[in-house]
């Protein structure tokens, strides 16, 4: 724990306002100079149900959940089931109050709506409180609101209570607010934030408070970004202007900002009737020219392997998209996990050639987003995008110039009609469309409705102009000009300057920790916290799945004694990768894995790391799990 | 000036135009029905003055999908159920485009009945033609979604015990703007459709009746076949939705009695297409959204300069 970090806790109802609430205080702490990070945990439920936003804030940088938090604010669940009938869910509506002290740091604040709360009903509060030098607020929050119009402005009050206990200026918040909200619920809600402030500093001690906030300046413009808001940026940068979807969560937040952003520049969205339909609409807009997107979820993505094996097949670019969350089946809707990766790498039959990215940070979603686009048009190729339900909905701070990029509409290896005159056709007239010899294995593309271009593209073997063909001779050329293509594609990947690949810590060191996608920042977080206890441990953080970056991979686990794997999954899917692309290594990987519904917070990996690797020990709790390298 | 000069060029055609060289034999069975789709397609596609590269068939999987290997012009060979979804796409992307879809009655009605149904409510300007055989020819004679019941194949050894499903009806249900019924056997009726639904500003379904001399010896060739348009025997009004549907459920029992009836069922010339739907609402540009990729005039908009402002 430090003390130069706030770490505050919303808990309400589903359905009550947290997620709106916490972002505009997410962001009145940017404003104010600094680092916010903001993790979110909510039920798959329509109305009711325990619902939290944290919101991490520091002066340094901050790239993970913190490991516990310092100050609650529990509003109460006014959605929840009817109490009398709690045999099986229990008493819903305390739950914000009561399933979020665990995790509350000694000496932390708790305010809560006593309004509708009664701490009385949480066995043995007051010794807990008592034990854990705790310091409670029990405020009337809803009697307050009613007073001044709504009973939902009790979010507000409670973002004043919670100024006034921990000197925030209520300037960020009020500025915030003008910005955020139409006038008509403007005013009372103001008039609200400072009633409840006030009454704060006038009854209260708040000098008794531990909990501060730390002062914090950014040297630059900062944006308030999540990992959805980036793929989407990211895409409508790369000129893409058509998408296709089904909603699924959490998938759903990408295509629904896609959906309101596209006709503001004269793009096209559809929702469609099933995910079967969606990446077929992709890849048919994208053979008739223009630059598509689709995308879903674990299942809807599985409904997605035919027209994705038939984009490799017809050599039609797309980009989709996958937001995993906790499988198999409709598993866990509103939970992370990254359990798609093998999914997402073999689906569909016959041999996969597509290529698969995995951002780790908010700043790589668009990045990587950018990048799967301009491969897929180079190249003619599936490239998909693989991300999770945490990297989708955290808010990171960031600083506005990485999203302040020149747009690239290009369509790669698509010939105009001009170039279409010189290209090569059969007697017929035909254009030769798949060309067995070509540089890359790239043959360039025309759309239909050019002079000169027609061809067939079909799912069956095909000839250069596109017959169905079944000769051995073809079948071997048109395959091995394919897979010439993957070869390419790697070798354009590790030519390019930076690395995609986050490498951090020492450039020396006896213990590696090796990751993928959004759990990167946590692994940091981690690798800090050990280099502090004296361990010397680096972290590599992997972002490109398909082309595999063998050869950084081998120097990285060349460079140390043992590897810890740490993944959101249950059979080491990213550590099985690794060994399959390396062909070695099996005896220096081991793995550390979780899959309760909850991402790894940086103690998670701390202490694995220490019982494990350090100690040979067995992890005894529920919430992680360690497989030991194939020679131990 | 167009990137796609091949459309509306007016360039006169004839029928040797969608004859590639490649590949000039068909590999349907002798006596088959999708000979008779093949020629009237290409019949309609002269009279229209379309030019091979100003159109794109998109065809499913089945025997009805070697259709693409017969018709020169842009074609994209999908896969199973899927024509429709993949040809709806590519219209929206260039709606200059002609965009003519086409399967069997396994492929339309059964695998891609989903999209079937979406497609002819969202009114697409497109022409899905359905090689209708009532059966699954491609994979040796199993029963299909219209084989009648009792129709007894490998797969149904006892006879089926479903019901048909009732194509024109459900394409008039599920919103199609232009529904007609032809056969095989009855080429110059078959163009004259294939030209209709071609012309028709909307989604213009034929279901195609294709007999299958080598599986379904049992419907024979379709004939003798009444065009209830010309006959005296039927009087309806194909505007009017009501008495289209009573006509459509008459059509669809009689032909199980052996009584072959075909015709416009149904054509509603009032609804505009999805696409001017679209634009109507302010979610589909004025010009194709494919010509602006070759327009190196147009100034990409920023996400930066657009959406950045809100996240500060």
């Amino acid at each position: 724990m430090t003390d130069n970090e706030f770490i505050w806790r919303i808990a309400g109802g589903s359905g009550d306002g947290i997620a709106s609430t916490s972002q505009n205080f997410a962001k009145a702490l940017m404003r104010s100079g600094l680092d916010v990070f903001t993790h979110r945990h909510y039920p798959s439920r329509i109305r009711g149900g325990h619902t939290y936003t944290e919101i991490r804030a520091a002066a340094e940088p901050v790239k993970s959940r913190g490991d516990g938090y310092n100050f609650l604010l529990a509003l109460g669940d006014s959605f929840a089931r009817n109490p009398q009938e709690d045999a099986y869910y229990g008493n819903e509506e305390i739950k914000p109050l009561a399933e979020n002290l665990d995790e509350l740091r000694e000496g932390g604040v708790i305010v809560y709506d006593s309004g509708l709360l009664d701490a009385s009903e949480i066995e043995d509060f007051d010794a807990r409180v008592e034990e854990n030098n705790w310091h409670v607020y029990d405020i009337d929050l809803r009697n307050m609101a009613r007073d001044v119009g709504r009973e939902v402005m009790r979010n507000t009050a409670g973002v004043g209570v919670t100024c006034a206990l921990a000197g925030i200026d209520l300037h960020w918040i009020e500025e915030l607010m003008s910005d955020a909200m139409p006038e008509k619920i403007l005013e009372p809600n103001l008039e609200i934030l400072n009633k409840a402030h006030d009454m704060i500093i006038e009854e209260y001690d708040v000098d008794a408070v531990d909990v501060t906030v730390p002062e914090g300046s950014h040297d630059e413009e900062q944006v308030l970004m999540s990992g959805s808001d980036a793929i989407a940026y990211g895409s409508l940068d790369e000129g893409c202007r058509f998408i296709a979807g089904y909603p699924m969560t959490p998938w759903t937040e990408v295509f629904t900002i896609m959906c309101q952003n596209l006709p503001e520049v004269g793009g096209i969205s559809e929702q469609v009737e099933d995910e079967i339909a969606a990446a077929a609409l992709a890849v048919g807009a994208s053979h008739a020219g223009a630059k598509a997107m689709s995308g879903s979820s674990g299942g809807g993505f599985a409904l997605m392997s035919e027209p994705l094996g038939l984009a490799e097949m017809t050599e039609t670019p797309v980009v989709l998209i996958e937001a995993m969350r906790a499988g198999p089946s409709t598993g866990m809707p509103t939970k992370p996990e990254q359990a798609d990766l093998e999914h997402v790498l073999y689906t569909s039959q016959g041999d996969s050639q597509r290529v698969v990215f995995a951002p780790g940070t908010v700043e790589e979603a668009y990045t990587q987003t950018r990048r799967a686009f301009q491969i897929a048009y180079e190249y003619q190729i599936p490239a998909i995008v693989l991300y999770d339900q945490k990297l989708g909905g955290e808010l990171v701070s960031l600083p506005a110039s990485h999203f302040d990029e020149e747009p690239n509409p290009s369509l790669g290896s698509t010939l105009t009609e001009a170039e279409l005159e010189e290209a090569p056709h059969d007697d017929s007239g035909k254009y030769s469309r798949f060309q067995h010899d070509i540089e890359d294995g790239v043959s360039p593309r025309s759309i239909p409705g050019q002079k000169g271009g027609r061809f067939l593209a079909t799912g069956n073997e095909h000839t250069p102009e596109g017959h169905i063909a079944e000769t051995p001779s073809n079948r071997v050329a048109q395959m091995d000009r394919r897979t010439q293509k993957l070869e390419a594609i790697a070798a354009d990947l590790a030519s390019q300057d930076e690395s995609h690949q986050t490498y951090y810590g020492p450039d020396e060191a006896t213990y590696g920790l090796m990751t993928f996608g959004s759990q990167q920042g946590t692994v940091e977080e981690a690798v800090d916290m050990l280099n502090d206890q004296g361990y010397s441990v680096k972290a590599l953080g992997v972002s490109d799945m398909a082309p595999y970056p063998v050869e950084e991979v081998s120097e990285f686990i060349e460079s140390v004694d043992e590897v810890l794997v740490v993944e959101m999954n249950a059979s080491a899917q990213f550590r099985g990768l690794t060994q399959k692309e390396l062909g070695q290594y099996g005896e220096k990987l081991s793995s550390l894995l979780k899959y309760n519904g909850n991402p790894f917070e940086p103690l998670d990996i701390v202490e694995g790391f220490e019982t494990t690797i350090i100690e040979g020990g067995e992890l005894s709790g529920p919430e992680t799990k360690f497989v030991p390298a194939a020679g131990d | 000036m167009s990137a796609f000069s091949a459309i509306g060029d007016g360039q006169p055609t004839d029928q040797d135009d969608y004859t590639p060289e490649l590949e000039p034999q068909a590999t349907w069975c002798p006596g088959c029905g999708d000979f008779g789709v093949l020629k009237a397609l290409k019949g309609a596609a002269e009279e229209l003055g379309k030019s091979p590269e100003e159109m794109l068939l998109c065809t499913g999987i089945g025997c009805s999908g070697k259709l693409n290997s017969y018709f020169d012009s842009y074609g994209f060979h999908t896969i199973h159920g899927r024509s429709l979804p993949v040809a709806r796409a590519a219209k929206l992307a260039n709606p200059g485009v002609e965009v003519i879809a086409a399967g069997g009655d396994g492929d339309g009605y059964g695998i891609g009945g989903n999209h079937f149904m979406h497609t002819a409510r969202e009114n697409h300007d497109m022409t899905y033609i359905v090689f209708n055989n009532e059966i699954f020819g491609l994979t040796k004679g199993q029963t299909s979604p219209t084989s009648p019941k009792g129709h007894k194949s490998k797969t149904q050894p006892h006879g089926s015990a479903k019901e048909p499903l009732r194509p024109l009806s459900l394409s008039l249900n599920a919103g199609a703007s232009y529904v007609a019924r032809t056969a095989a056997v009855n080429p110059n009726q078959a163009k004259e459709i294939l030209v209709e639904a071609m012309e028709h500003d909307g989604f213009a379904h034929v279901d195609f009746l294709t007999q299958c001399p080598t599986w379904n010896k049992d419907a024979k060739q379709y004939v003798p076949y009444i065009d209830v348009n010309d006959s005296d025997d039927y009087e309806f009004d194909k505007t009017d939705r009501r008495e289209a549907a009573d006509m459509m459920a008459e059509t669809e029992n009689a032909l199980h009695e052996g009584k072959v009836l075909t015709g416009r069922y149904y054509v509603d010339k009032e609804r505009i297409s999805y696409t001017e739907e679209k634009q109507a609402i302010g979610e589909m540009p004025e010009e194709p959204l494919a010509e602006r990729y070759f327009d190196d005039s147009y100034e990409w908009e920023r996400s930066a300069d657009l959406f950045l402002d809100k996240h500060k």
